[in-house]
Order: structure tokens, then C-alpha cells, then sequence
């Protein structure tokens, strides 16, 4: 089965968030993926969209969001690119959840989220590019 | 995302329909918000016809529950909530941090 290709480009707006998650829906869908795990990808790339508005073009319509998905027989493959500044993964400190509410801090979780839902998660920058963001979701093996 | 206000005797319950992500969640602080400026902390949120969740929406939550749970004054109670939506509040340890209901009823009732 040969691989399908299929990619879009979105205003990096929130507005955009929805049109986004439809789009990665129906990727998601194609691969195979049940509910659970489509909404697992959905919700990775919800994440993974809002921060590029919010930390790599620090505000809503400063650039484009370009989403590409390869269509594997085992896996999808997303890549998120934009021209914002270039993001350091490392400079967000990891969510504490074991806390007590009034010590729990209200950031950090997207990231944590993209993290534990999707397999793989590499930022890159590339020069004349731009932040190149790749999540890899795999299928689970049926015995 | 659509929200339905209602008042209570007790509490006030506000019905989430839709996506909560980046571009909605100012929408439902908004109208939490509302709430506990008039003095009212005990609110019940019917997540039933909620499609999805981000971390913007669960920071909403989180903020709204430190509000409200201050002073003893009240707290934040989530009702029929979807099993994926489940899934991202316990992976965000949130379970543990909000009572939730199998339906509004019920809640209303602990109140």
C-alpha cells in the first residue's frame, strides 16, 4: 500500500483551530486510528498549533501554519511548519501534578499533552524554513 | 462552542457545547467569571454536549476551581463528561481536583 500525502495551510489565528483539527481529523480517520486515538492526535496538534500563535509568532495573524500529513500503513506522520521565532521545547518547564490545587500552575500543559499523546515529538529549525515541527502517532499491532 | 447559563437556588450551571480550545476558552472564563463576580462560587458544568478540550480550556478549569474553592466558599463540579474528555483530564491530573458527576441532577442535589 503506497503512502498518501495530504497537506493544507491555515491563518495562524485561533479561529484557525478548528478547520485545523478537521483537517487532521480526517487524516487521523484515513490511518485507521479508533476514537480514542484520533482525539489523541487532535488534541496534540491543538496544542502544538496554539503555541506557534502564542510563542513562535507571539500573536494571532503574524504568519501562516502549514500542516502536512504522510499516511503510513502503521503510522501517520504530522509536520507543523511556521516563520515565527524559532521555539525552544526546553525553555517550558514540565507541568507538576502532584501538587495540591492552589499550588497548581494554569501553564505547561500543552506541550506535556503533545508529549504523552503523540510517539514522537522533534522541534527543528531550519534556516530559510523555519520551526519544522514532527509528530509521529503509531498504530497499535493487533495480535 | 455554545454556552447555556442557569441559575439555581444553590448554584449555577453552565452547559459547554462544542470545542473548548485557544479560541473559546476566553468565552467560558467569560462567563465563570460572571458568576463569581456576583458572588455565586458553587457552579456545575455539564460537559454531555462538550466535543473537545485543550490545555486552554483545562486552565480556565483550573483557575476557576482556585476561585471558587477559596475560602471554603464553594467549588467547580463537572458533569457527564465524555470519555475522551475524561481521558485529558486524568492525564492532566485533574481528577483528582474536581468532583465529577454522572449527570447535572446528581449534582445539583450535592449542593
Amino acid at each position: 500500500m503506497s503512502d498518501e500525502h495530504i497537506q493544507a495551510a491555515f491563518p495562524g489565528s485561533f479561529a484557525s483551530l478548528r478547520l485545523i483539527s478537521s483537517f487532521i481529523r480526517e487524516a487521523a480517520e484515513k490511518t485507521g486510528f479508533d476514537d480514542c486515538a484520533v482525539y489523541a492526535v487532535e488534541t496534540a496538534v491543538d496544542e502544538a498549533c496554539s503555541n506557534i500563535i502564542e510563542h513562535a509568532y507571539e500573536s494571532e495573524d503574524r504568519g501562516q501554519i502549514q500542516c502536512e500529513c504522510c499516511i503510513k500503513p502503521d503510522r501517520l506522520i504530522i509536520t507543523l511548519k511556521d516563520q515565527g521565532k524559532p521555539f525552544d521545547p526546553s525553555a517550558i518547564c514540565e507541568p507538576n501534578l502532584e501538587v495540591p490545587l492552589e499550588d497548581r500552575q494554569d501553564h505547561g500543559l500543552g506541550l506535556f499533552f503533545m508529549r504523552q499523546m503523540m510517539d514522537e515529538v522533534h522541534f527543528d529549525f531550519v534556516e530559510g524554513v523555519g520551526n519544522v515541527l514532527t509528530m509521529v502517532k503509531m498504530k497499535e499491532k493487533k495480535d | 462552542m455554545n454556552i447555556e447559563s442557569k441559575s439555581y437556588k444553590h448554584c449555577d450551571l453552565i452547559k459547554v457545547t462544542g470545542r473548548v480550545d485557544s479560541s473559546t476558552a476566553p468565552q467560558l472564563a467569560d462567563a465563570m467569571n460572571a458568576i463569581t463576580d456576583s458572588g455565586r462560587f458553587r457552579i456545575i458544568l455539564d460537559f454531555s454536549e462538550m466535543d473537545f478540550i485543550s490545555s486552554a480550556g483545562l486552565r480556565v478549569l483550573i483557575n476557576a476551581q482556585k476561585n471558587c474553592k477559596r475560602y471554603n466558599r464553594g467549588e467547580v463540579i463537572l458533569t457527564a463528561v465524555p470519555q475522551n474528555v475524561y481521558s485529558a483530564l486524568d492525564l492532566a491530573g485533574f481528577t483528582s481536583l474536581f468532583t465529577i458527576k454522572e449527570n447535572t441532577l446528581d449534582a445539583v442535589g450535592s449542593f
